[in-house]
């Protein structure tokens, strides 16, 4: 993936696949410590002990195989070719929280690219799911709660183009400062 | 910058044209392919684009969704155009660029890009 923005957005859809009716997807951005940590918690259906030791044994990372999956391997390996490492916390029937740091800095750490265009699609293509997204960047901190919007709307959906290219735009605005920090190093 | 009093304004001038466009039997819907490998290959730049377009032109009766796998990871980013009546049209190595002239002549006249379709490409 070019873009970090682009994994996040997958892993996000991990969760809605396994019905999660609330996703939490949070961007962690610490220029003192040099660290940018993405995480993406959900309340759906969690792994199995099996899926969840298919999933973090570092054998199947090289493997690219249809059957095993490419989203969790792909993350996992941005993050420890740019100085981190990914983690994996599910439990069957409660969800799953997958979380990436990275080494701000790091030659090899992809952008992070168009964050907001990532949540907007997700909130866009799932009108009927609740996202919060959250930004914190050396302090200062940005959320967004669908639930929130969802009450504004009254019964106009999320899917709307139009509601979707000004959430895009306020986004935007709203997190283009706390963001951009990650490249600043 | 954008407060979220803006979008109660929105709202109020969606509400018409919205109600209509989700239940209405002539409603397109565009899905983006949105797998593993549909969004390494640029499939949100194109979802994007498409919901600029269809915004900023206010076109009723249009959604525009994501789908799953398809099966043609080569082909990606995929776009699939369902309109009533009509057989699905499947774009393929779709671009932002290209999205344009989708929306004018297909979404809304009703005519398929033939060169951008899954057919031209296997040709
Ligand atoms: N958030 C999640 N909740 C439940 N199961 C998950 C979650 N994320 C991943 N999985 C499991 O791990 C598998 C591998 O995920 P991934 O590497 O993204 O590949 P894919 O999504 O193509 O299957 C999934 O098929 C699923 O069984
Ligand atoms: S994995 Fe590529 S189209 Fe399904
Ligand atoms: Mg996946």
């Amino acid at each position: 993936m070019q873009e970090l923005s682009m994994n996040l957005l997958d892993i996000a859809q991990n969760s809605v696949a396994a019905g999660s009716k609330l996703t939490e997807i949070t961007v962690l951005i610490d220029t003192a410590r040099r660290s940018l940590v993405l995480r993406i918690a959900d309340c759906g259906k969690g792994m199995s002990e099996e899926t969840l030791r298919r999933v973090t044994d570092p054998f199947y990372t090289t493997r690219t195989t249809r059957k095993v999956g490419l989203g969790l391997p792909l993350f996992r390996e941005a993050a420890e070719t740019a100085g981190g490492k990914m983690t994996i916390r599910s439990k069957e029937g409660v969800g799953t929280t997958v979380e990436a740091s990275f080494e701000l800095g790091n030659i090899d750490l992809p952008p992070l690219g168009d964050v907001p265009g990532s949540i907007v699609n997700l909130v866009q293509c799932n009108p009927e799911l609740d996202f919060i997204f959250r930004v914190e960047s050396d302090g200062e901190t940005f959320c967004m709660d669908t639930r929130e919007i969802r009450g504004i709307l009254q019964g106009v959906p999320l899917s709307s183009p139009e509601v979707a290219l000004f959430l895009r735009e306020y986004l935007e605005e709203h997190t283009e400062n706390l963001l951009k920090r990650s490249n600043l190093i | 910058m954008k407060s979220l009093e803006e979008l109660a304004a929105i709202r109020d001038r969606m509400k018409n044209i919205v109600n209509t466009r989700e239940a209405d039997e002539n409603n397109i819907r565009i899905a983006v392919g949105m797998a593993t490998c549909g969004i390494a290959a640029g499939a949100r730049p194109v979802l994007n684009a498409f919901t600029e377009e269809i915004a900023r032109r206010e076109v009723p009766h249009v959604t525009v969704t994501q789908t799953g796998c398809i099966g043609i990871c080569q082909y990606e980013p995929v776009v699939e155009v369902f309109a009533p009546g009509k057989d699905k049209v499947t774009y393929v190595k779709m671009t932002p660029e290209k999205v344009a002239r989708v929306v004018s002549e297909h979404i809304l006249g009703g005519v398929p890009v033939a060169e951008y379709t899954i057919g031209a490409a296997q040709r």
